[in-house]
């Protein structure tokens, strides 16, 4: 027996390979959703690896400091380290703005480190190009995706810093590429007021006499002092020693310490069951309808190719083509147009990932899933044609 | 011998019920014998065509007897199970219009049938060749049925009809596209085939040319038969 669906298939092909082209993008589509979805939660994970910290030490009763905003005095750390089981403890500031640079400005997630060794908690880990922080003010470290080039200077509010170092995959849980800098730059810039706004305040500070006491002339300077320096971080990145139990040592600093402590699988929760939450169901509901299109796209298709055969049809039943052979050469043909277009837009997402802003992780067990939905929902599309087909009377072909 | 071939008797065929009942065969007597080509000729709406489908098991006539060689076909309702292996082997159509499945090349469109009665490809193949051949269609054996002629195709037509051996076929209107000498040739290769396999051939026609070839010719006229005999001048 020949196959009947191949040779149409092969006898039709423009009409085939044109359909699976545009199919084809579609499904590239629907892939790189999946893709995005995947790159987002890797995001996550990275960032969350490569912090290098086993819990994240943050104001009592927030989510922070990815999540919500979280404040923590920057002396805190010293008791963190006293806790057993804690090796090392790291203060660390987020915050996302525009950093400027000559050409324009791009968006980043300025992170406030103590500059030190790699293997303190909150480091940028691995660096492509240039070399880690080592002065105390004014370097940076940036990722790779934020465009900048080694020696340039970028403006962080109102100060300059120069890029020393370039890293990879470090991007905040929006995407938005990294820049490392000292800790102690970032809490002034954090908090940091414009000039007009300091002037404004010392007057109002000077003018109050409860502040400026005659005969007390210190309690202005110190009261001033401490309006302009902030003493606060978001969060403290704890590193336990070997072999010690994350959850142990969090009750621990939740019971002494009055803060709230998330490990590793907390902070994951957290980041992708609710800070990408919402992106993931746009992303489902993108993925329902891209479906949806899809499948009509084939049941149409296929039906018109169907009706389009249905005096072929006829003959075939008349010299005794069996209902079912003229069925799977429907379904098959359904099948192969879904091929062909899983084929274009697999080989489609993987050529277009690298250009998306954002990372796409186009996984292998993905696409496998994409198959088969693509399989299924061509069998599903065709049953309207192979309905259409088995009405068809053999006495049609005799005609009137 | 005798009782071979085809045989028709009292067929009757409503359309409908009731108030909308058409009965379009009222009682039709027929009988092609092995090797034998009949025409069957009237008017429009005389019930050329459901005669056709009756004999050719895609729809059910409403009374009488139809024997298909030694076997009784349809005698009140139908003796066979399988209408479809019925027509598969049994019987061979031929229309109007050639019909070619238009994606299958001119040997796969013959040997479909052989395939489709489980042949393996190669013996079904081998088969449509020989008759390509013999219907002097060889040559176009490898060629896809739209880049033949109308005679080409009809010749495939006909082949596909009798490459099954059916002690039957049934030709509707065969040599209507055609032109008078390739409508004759075609005839004479119906002819031809009729005698060298022994089938019974009924060919449906309002062909003013091809109607001297008979030897017998059915009227039918208004769902009622009359036998008459014909001039059966074949040329050539
Ligand atoms: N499916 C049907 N339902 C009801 N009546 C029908 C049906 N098919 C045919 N008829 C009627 O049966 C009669 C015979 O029709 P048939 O098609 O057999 O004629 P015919 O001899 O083939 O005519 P023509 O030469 O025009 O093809 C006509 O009156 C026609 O209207
Ligand atoms: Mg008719």
């Amino acid at each position: 027996m020949i196959n009947l669906a191949g040779r149409d298939i092969l006898h039709a092909w423009g009409k085939f390979v044109f359909t699976g082209l545009g199919l084809g993008l579609l499904i590239g589509v629907t892939l790189s959703m999946a893709g995005i979805y995947r790159g987002m939660v890797e995001d996550a994970k990275v960032l969350l690896s490569n912090s290098g910290a086993h819990l994240w030490v943050v104001q009592q009763d927030t989510q922070g400091p990815y999540a919500e905003s979280s404040n923590l005095h920057d002396d805190l750390y010293r008791g963190l380290l006293a806790v057993p089981g804690v090796a090392r403890a790291a203060n660390v500031t987020y915050f996302t703005m525009q950093v400027r640079r000559d050409s324009g400005d791009v968006r980043a997630m300025v992170v406030g480190i103590v500059p030190g060794g790699p293997g303190e908690p909150g480091q940028p880990g691995y660096l492509v190009a240039g070399r880690h922080i080592t002065r105390a003010h004014y370097e940076a470290v940036a990722d790779v995706t934020a465009g900048l080039r080694i020696g340039e200077r970028i403006k962080i509010r109102r100060d300059h810093y120069t890029v020393v170092g370039l890293t990879r995959r470090m991007v905040s849980s929006g995407g938005d590429p990294m820049v490392f800098i000292p800790l102690k730059d970032a809490q002034e810039a954090q908090f940091m007021k414009d000039n007009d706004a300091i002037v404004r305040q010392r007057r109002r500070t000077t003018a109050n006499p409860a502040f400026n006491r005659p005969g007390a002339p210190d309690v202005l300077e110190a009261v001033i002092a401490s309006q302009n320096t902030n003493p606060y971080v978001n969060a403290v990145l704890v590193q336990l020693a070997p072999g010690r139990d994350p959850e142990a040592v969090a009750a621990d600093i939740r019971r002494w310490k009055r803060l709230s402590v998330f490990t590793r699988a907390q902070m994951e929760d957290i980041l992708v069951g609710k800070l990408i939450a919402t992106s993931a169901r746009q992303i489902g509901m993108f993925l329902v309808i891209l479906s949806t299109v899809s499948a009509a796209i084939v049941a149409f298709i296929i039906y018109t190719l169907t009706l389009g055969k249905i005096r072929e049809i006829a003959v075939l039943k008349l010299i005794g083509t069996r209902n079912r052979t003229i069925a799977g050469m429907i379904m098959q043909q359904a099948v192969g147009l879904g091929v062909i277009g899983f084929v274009v837009g697999k080989i489609a997402a993987t050529f277009w990932a690298p250009i998306f802003p954002k990372y796409v992780l186009l996984l292998p067990g993905d696409a496998a899933l994409g198959f088969v939905a693509v399989v299924v929902i061509c069998v599903l599309s065709s049953i309207m044609a192979i309905r259409a087909a088995l009405k068809v009377d053999p006495a049609e072909a005799i005609g009137g | 011998m005798a009782q071979a071939g085809v045989r028709i008797n009292g067929l009757l065929k409503r359309y409908g019920t009731g108030d909308a009942a058409v009965d379009a065969l009222k009682g039709v007597d027929m009988q092609v014998a092995p090797g034998e080509v009949v025409g069957l000729i009237g008017p429009s709406g005389s019930g050329k065509s459901t005669l056709l489908k009756c004999l050719g098991a895609v729809i059910e006539p409403t009374a009488g007897r139809m024997t298909l060689g030694e076997v009784v076909i349809y005698d009140g309702r139908w003796q066979i199970r399988d209408l479809r292996t019925l027509r598969r082997d049994k019987i061979g159509f031929v229309f109007q219009a050639p019909y070619l499945i238009p994606f299958l090349d001119v040997t796969d469109n013959v040997a479909l049938l052989p395939m489709l009665a489980g042949r393996p490809n190669g013996e079904a193949r081998h088969r449509a060749r020989q008759l390509l051949e013999a219907l002097d269609v060889g040559h176009r054996a490898e060629a896809m049925p739209a880049q033949l002629s109308g005679g080409e195709q009809q010749r495939v037509a006909i082949a596909r009809a009798l490459v099954n051996r059916p002690p039957l076929i049934l030709a509707d209107e065969p040599t209507a596209p055609l032109d008078s000498e390739r409508a004759l040739t075609v005839i004479q290769i119906l002819n031809q085939m009729a005698a060298q396999y022994e089938t019974a051939v009924i060919v449906v026609t309002h062909d003013e040319k091809i109607i001297p070839t008979f030897k017998r010719i059915y009227h039918i006229r208004d769902g009622r038969t009359h036998e008459q005999a014909g001039e059966g001048r074949i040329m050539q």
